[in-house]
């Protein structure tokens, strides 16, 4: 069957400018600029290239159902651009048979201060459905979301929750041959989640529609596709089934360790008791309020030494400590073995996307016995924390903490 | 994108730098965004304003008292035989609908930020369903002209046929530097505050509060090289009849301008518009 997509060597390239200036320029900026390299001469020094999608290509046939998956910056999004036609590549060619709608954000264009009724329209025009289109699937649409007793109240009074109900009900019912769709299903309540899941699968099964998906929710890439292609740093790292993608991604992202712990020998302590390996775990990859289980291997060398505590810090990639734990703190573990393996659930990591160091250390009545500093470099991906679709920016904060906002 | 019924299998090719083959197609095909855009902006318009619909009718209003207070009664220039209420008013319908297009679509693309970043469709809509807005201001102030001009008992002869012409070129050069500065903005931010200015100004220097009659001779050709003057000579020339003879360079140089304005902005928007989700 001949692809109903087919991308070829594929590249975007942007061009950073100095880091503090702003995204837009300004007229001042310009002109003085231009001044200036006319007696510089050293313009195109100044401008860094950076390329978020290079050489990649791929084929999808009609009815696949194609998973993107990678770190956040790794070109998913970009790529998803190109295709619908927002952005143009800076390389490569694309060829697409048919017609394409993409989800790329869920309400693009609703408007606060217009009716339920009236976004219906107006979101399903953006989206490319015709009016009589959008009028024949009027109820159908309603009745998805749930919204019917609030049609004609101005969406600026809905719940979030209605919000992205209404908002997803539109795009679901859709009818392009390849539905692009970027994460947005993090968003809404979980029982809605899947219900836009199971529509999705309707539309590809039934319909035999083409649905390029980008997720951080694996349970939820795992249901839906069949395809999994996995980017790293703008280029394809794997691209085959989609468990495949998954685990080589959840392999390649967790764990950036520098060097294996037990070939480490820039140990402190007194090395009567030895961590032989350390690893991180986590369903479904490490991400911001998942749970993470850190688990360490442990043995006495020589004569034993009475174990009576276990510790771990984590460190931000800027070095600051934000995290101790150990079991004396927690009043845990007083009878501890001479070999065997301990572990640590830290229940929703509050942690933010980003680098972090883990250091662990092992102590006996005698003193601190063997202390690993980095032990360990993980990444946090971002996620639905809040269940809002909104993630938490590491810029606004290091940690995420639940909370409840009301008025009183 | 293309309704459902038409099931032909479209080969769609993106490559670097050929932006987008299709563009006047895809500007008929997107034809449904780009009422339903108009609709969202004149329904937003009216729902947020208490006022409303009595908005379109004040402003107007409020500023032709002024001008003939200003510039009939102080000033005491000549009216040409008319009311110079209507003398004003026949020039104040080109002129705001020049001034409100001109405005609303030079930010319109900046107020659209998340459309344009998330969907794709011809972004060349975006300026010209802002602009249906001002249209919809500018029949409002019409039909209180055509009031006005019943109780004054003057109306309009024949002359009223080139009435759509004039309307046409006032819709051109506005769109025409819509296009420019709508672009322009959305990469210097420096035009969001040139186009008041430019709006402000050019209020004075076009012949809305007086008649270009007033104009010395050997200045008249000089001053025409505002295409305005050319455009609100001829609305009132069409609406208030031969007491307002028509300045025949004026008007080709204001056909000329608004053409060569519209036809450049177009290319200019068209070859800025493959970087505007980049920057946007």
């Amino acid at each position: 069957m001949e692809p109903i997509i087919r991308v070829a060597n594929l590249g975007k390239k942007y061009l950073i400018r100095h880091q503090s200036r702003p995204r837009y320029e300004t007229l001042r900026d310009t002109l003085a600029g231009g001044a200036k390299r006319l007696m510089q001469k050293t313009a195109a020094s100044r401008r860094e290239e950076f390329w978020a999608l290079r050489d990649v290509s791929f084929e999808v046939k009609p009815g696949d159902r194609l998973g993107i998956i990678g770190r956040n910056g790794a070109g998913k999004t970009t790529l998803l651009k190109i295709l619908s036609r927002i952005t143009e590549p800076s390389a490569g060619r694309v060829e697409i048979r048919g017609r394409v709608a993409s989800l790329l954000e869920v309400g693009t264009g609703f408007h606060p201060e217009l009716t339920g009724r009236e976004n219906i329209f107006l979101n399903g025009a953006i989206l490319g459905m015709r009016r009589r289109e959008i009028v024949r699937k009027f109820d159908e649409i309603v009745s998805f979301a749930e919204v019917e007793q609030f049609l004609d109240t101005p969406v600026k009074r809905y719940s979030s929750g209605m919000y992205v109900r209404l908002a997803f009900a539109v795009a679901a019912h859709l009818e392009p041959e390849i539905l692009l769709v970027d994460e947005v299903l993090a968003v809404g309540d979980a029982a809605f989640q899947k219900k836009c899941l199971g529509k999705m699968g309707d539309m590809n099964q039934k319909e035999g529609r083409t649905i390029l998906f980008v997720s951080h929710n694996m349970p939820a890439l795992q249901t839906l596709c069949r395809q999994g292609l996995l980017l790293e740093k703008g280029t394809i790292r794997f691209s085959g089934d989609v468990n495949e993608a998954i685990s080589t991604y959840v392999a390649q992202n967790d764990i950036l360790s520098i060097t294996p712990v037990a070939s480490r020998e820039d140990r402190e302590g007194l090395g009567m008791v030895r961590i032989e390996a350390i690893e991180v775990k986590s369903n479904f990859g490490i991400a911001t309020g998942h749970d993470l289980v850190v688990t360490a291997s442990f043995r006495t060398i020589g004569k034993p030494v009475p174990i009576n505590e276990f510790g771990m810090s984590i460190w931000s990639e800027h070095d600051i400590r934000l995290i101790s734990l150990s079991t004396i703190m927690k009043g845990e573990l007083s009878k501890i073995p001479d070999a065997g393996k301990v572990s640590c659930r830290i229940p929703q990591l509050p942690l933010v996307s980003g680098n972090y160091f883990l250091n662990f250390f092992v102590s006996s009545s005698n003193g601190i016995e063997d202390y690993l500093v980095h032990a360990l470099k993980f990444f946090v991906e971002d996620s639905n924390f809040f269940a809002s679709g909104k993630s938490v920016n590491p810029i606004w904060g290091a940690i995420a903490v639940s909370h409840q906002w009301s008025l009183e | 994108m293309a309704s459902t019924q038409d099931k032909a299998e479209t080969l769609l090719v993106i490559e670097a730098g050929k932006g987008h083959q299709q563009f006047f197609s895809d500007l008929w095909n997107y034809r449904e965004l780009f009422l339903f855009l108009s609709w969202r902006d004149i329904l937003v318009r009216y729902k947020q304003a208490v006022l409303g619909v009595a908005w379109s009718v004040l402003r107007p209003l409020l500023t032709i008292a002024i001008f003939s207070l200003v510039f009939g009664r102080l000033a005491k220039l000549p009216s040409q035989g008319v009311p110079y209420s209507v003398l004003v008013f026949a020039a104040m319908l080109p002129w705001q609908l020049f001034a409100g297009a001109l405005n609303e679509s030079s930010n319109s693309l900046l107020g659209n930020t998340n459309l344009i970043s998330k969907i794709y469709f011809p972004r060349l809509i975006i300026p010209v369903s802002s602009v249906m807005v001002n249209l919809l201001d500018f029949l409002i102030s019409l039909a209180l002209l055509l009031g006005l001009m019943a109780w004054y008992k003057c109306l309009p002869d024949a002359r009223i046929l080139f009435f759509p012409l004039f309307l046409l070129l006032t819709l051109l050069l506005a769109l025409g530097c819509g296009f420019w500065f709508s672009a322009l903005n959305v990469k210097y931010r420096d035009f969001r505050y040139i186009i008041p200015f430019i709006i402000q100004f050019g209020l004075y220097l076009s012949p809305v509060g007086f008649s270009s009659a007033i104009i010395p001779a050997r200045w008249r050709l000089l001053y025409s090289f505002n295409p305005l003057v050319g455009i609100i000579d001829g609305f009132r020339w069409s609406m208030l009849g031969d007491q307002f003879p028509l300045f025949r360079p004026a008007v080709m140089i204001s056909v000329f301008v608004s053409l060569i304005v519209f036809v450049s902005g177009v290319w200019f928007f068209r070859k800025m518009e493959k970087s505007f989700a980049d920057v946007i």
